[in-house]
């Protein structure tokens, strides 16, 4: 199904568990039932399953990639695969299961609309399981499928299966992932023999829902563009003034990817934080001169009046009461595996614009297997906490929940520059 | 009114993207140009990230001595129509210092480019490397980072790696340290063929359907050239085939084909059973691992 269709669309989403619930294997599976594994990838792991002494190939190790990883056989660190289908392409992010990996399943939701979280039939709901949706709720995540695996270890027993789905239906809504809008999808499977996966099987007949790749194929993925404010960060400011071609002396283009919402030709428009206002004379994407632009474009945009624009800063329209701030609060997860150190000064990376950030105060930690808020005095690996941050420049910021792009953040340390802390803005000074 | 781009449009957004935070965070960086398939797609989308202005790199080719003519011209004309610096640092300036030691004297040179490519790295001090390397080529690619750090001996660490979140890209670095900016990751070889068709992308006319001599060994079809001649006891035919990748041409193997146009060329990529790695390239079949090997020695 290696297909030539030109008109699809992106699906990005990431698999978790806990170790050995087979989302290597799903994966795995997935790719080979799509026709995305070739010849030689396979003999490869014919090759490396029988040294291992397996009788038959292990799908997990299309997607173990590391050589730390084969001789270990654990997955230790993100790992994107792509398939394609009539419809979509698809890019997945393999997170591993292990506790000291909360970091990497953030790493790996953050660019993710969909999350398929692995419960093996045998277990029910684990801490892990909790611990995955809630990330996956963090991380603002907005479809999840529950996906029921190793059925046939329980002979496909529905009464098994309808309980596990139960259980986590009341602890979604514990959580209040029933409430933020999201969509979660229940599918009994078991990615070893490939029910449910891309292909239905009799023993789950009792099963009337749809199968992995089904619910993959129509997850509607679109962004209401009009709803969305506009969002446009600066990247790059062009200045063509030493070209050959006079005509370009003094043009001047603006240069960034859409975060959310519509650009149009004519729109009034104003720059942050300068709150100087324009209108748009010009879009265009290469050559092409557009007559608007959307989410996720990377556009070339000129103005009518000559106002100054640098890197960092964002266009949007100029009615939008949006300012600039210089302190908010943000669910963190740290990443680095030294602590932090409230005293120091770091640096907040947020769009197209860095700004040294001080930490006001750490006002709790969330107790990732309880769920529970606690008071906290530091940040170690892995922990996720309220931090509210005073910041040397002003950022133009929103909330999370209400946009990913522009509520999103990364801090990094001033001496080694090492990225060592994610955030999600939660409220703005 | 909700909508959604196409994925190739979403791609080449990414691509322009990641360029635009190089020359937004970057002092000096440098686009790795070959003249291959990869790096042309790079080209293209740095003219839409950056023209009407000029691009905020130069184009750098590693040179290993031992290319296709029909490449190198069509790299020089390239560079020559885009207006942009090429800088060719070749392997052979590395074996004049005595930087590099061959071990014989035709071997395969694909291993030794990291040496050169680190000593331009120096002289010119380049904080950035912007390539055309793919995720799905390869599997230590598939865990590598759009932005990916490299210490001062050039060295990748996997254990090591900068999380990368969202679309927020860290290319901040000390001085003598390296950021390798791989705008394509998220690409397949399909991706590529599409898009070079859509953007009516010129190629170099090996890409093409093409006689050549060849001969047949351990299950690959070897070119004849000056560098790699036939054995005594081979048979040399002359077939009709096309290259899937262009690279140093001891290593790279080109597949029977009649596709002589790019739709062509996609009809069969649809169709084909075969990795491009694990059919064209040489080097990466001796062992399991061995592109991870070479990537922590400093590899692209
Ligand atoms: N019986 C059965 N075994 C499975 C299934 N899915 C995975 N496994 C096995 O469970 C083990 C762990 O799988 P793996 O994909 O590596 O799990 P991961 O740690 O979540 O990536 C392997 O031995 C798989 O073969 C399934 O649906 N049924
Ligand atoms: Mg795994």
């Amino acid at each position: 199904m290696n297909d030539t269709n030109k008109n699809n669309t992106v699906l990005r989403f990431l698999t978790c568990g806990s170790v050995d619930d087979g989302k290597s294997t799903l994966i795995g599976r997935l790719l080979f039932d799509t026709k995305t594994i070739l010849t030689d990838t396979l003999s490869q792991i014919e090759k490396s399953s029988k040294k291992r002494g397996m009788s038959a190939i292990d799908l997990s190790l299309i997607t173990d990639g590391l050589q730390a990883e084969r001789e270990q056989g654990i997955t230790i660190d993100v790992a994107y695969r792509y398939f394609s289908t009539g419809t979509r392409k698809y890019i997945i992010a393999d997170a591993p299961g292990h506790e000291q990996y909360t970091r990497n399943m953030v790493t790996a939701a953050s660019t993710s609309q969909l999350a398929i979280i692995l419960i093996d039939a045998r277990k029910g709901i684990l801490t892990q399981t909790k611990r995955h949706s809630y990330l996956t709720k963090l991380v603002g995540i907005k479809h999840i499928v529950i996906a029921v695996n190793k059925m046939d270890l329980i002979d496909y027993d529905e009464s098994k299966y309808q309980s596990i789905c139960d259980d986590y239906k009341i602890f979604a809504s514990a959580i209040g992932l029933d409430q933020s809008g999201t969509n979660i999808q229940f599918i009994p499977m078991s990615a070893l023999n490939g029910d449910m996966i891309v292909d239905r099987n009799n023993f789950i007949n009792w099963y009337k829902g749809p199968t992995l790749l089904e619910v993959l194929e129509s997850l509607d993925t679109r962004e209401d563009i009009k709803e969305s404010a506009l969002r446009l960060p600066i990247q790059y400011v062009c200045r063509p003034r030493d070209s050959d071609n006079k005509e370009l002396h003094d043009f001047r283009a603006f240069m960034g990817r859409i975060e959310s919402g519509l650009l149009q030709i004519n729109d009034k428009i104003k720059v942050l934080p300068s709150n100087q206002e324009s209108t748009i004379k010009e879009i265009r994407i290469g050559d092409k001169i557009l007559k608007k632009g959307i989410f996720e474009e990377s556009v070339t945009v000129s103005l009518h009046d000559e106002i100054d624009v640098s890197r960092g800063d964002m266009l949007v329209h100029a009615n939008d009461n949006l300012t600039a701030t210089k302190g908010f609060t943000a669910k963190v997860c740290w990443l680095s595996e030294t602590n932090l150190s409230p005293n120091r000064t770091y640096l907040v990376m947020h769009t197209s614009r860095t700004s040294k950030a001080k930490i006001a105060s750490i006002n709790s930690k969330v107790n990732i297997n309880t769920l529970e808020l606690e008071e906290a005095i530091d940040l170690k690996t892995n922990d996720i906490a309220d931090v509210t941050f005073k910041l040397a420049q002003p950022l133009i910021v929103d909330k999370y929940a209400d946009n990913r792009g522009t509520g999103a953040f990364i801090i990094i340390d001033e001496s080694t520059f090492h990225t060592v802390g994610a955030g999600m803005i939660e409220s703005i000074d | 009114m909700k909508e959604k781009i196409s994925h190739l449009d979403w791609l080449e957004s990414e691509a322009i993207h990641i360029m635009r935070e190089v020359a937004g965070q970057c002092a000096n960086p440098v686009l790795l140009f070959s003249g291959g398939k990869d790096s042309l797609c790079l080209l293209r989308i740095a003219e839409k990230a950056f023209r009407p202005g000029r691009f905020p790199f130069p184009l750098m080719h590693i040179d290993t001595g031992h290319n296709y003519p029909e490449v190198i011209n069509f790299r020089d004309k390239k560079a020559n129509e885009l207006g942009e610096r090429l800088i060719v640092a070749s392997l052979e300036d590395s074996m004049q210092k005595g930087t590099i030691v061959l071990k014989q004297k035709d071997e395969p040179r694909n291993k030794y480019q990291s040496i050169t490519l680190l000593e331009a790295i120096e002289e010119y001090e380049f904080d950035c490397c912007i390539g055309g390397a793919r995720r799905d080529e390869e599997k230590a690619r598939a865990k590598e980072r759009i932005m990916s750090f490299r210490d001062e001996f050039g060295q990748w660490d996997p254990k090591n790696q900068r999380p990368e979140l969202w679309n927020l890209y860290n290319a901040k670095v000390h001085k003598g340290e390296n950021i390798r900016a791989f705008p394509i990751s998220n690409w397949t070889e399909m991706d590529v063929w599409q898009y070079i068709e859509r953007e009516k992308l010129d190629l170099p006319s090996i890409y093409f359907a093409h006689k050549r001599d060849i001969v047949r060994r351990g299950g690959a079809i070897v070119p004849i050239t000056n560098v790699t001649p036939a054995k005594p006891d081979e048979k040399v035919e002359n077939l009709t085939v096309r290259f899937r990748t262009v690279g140093d041409i001891t290593c790279t193997a080109p597949v029977a084909s009649e596709a002589d146009t790019v739709e062509k060329i996609i009809m069969e990529t649809a169709s084909t059973v075969i990795t491009e790695r694990g059919e064209t390239r040489l080097d990466d079949q001796v062992s399991e691992a061995s592109m991870e090997q070479r990537k922590k020695e400093g590899y692209f």
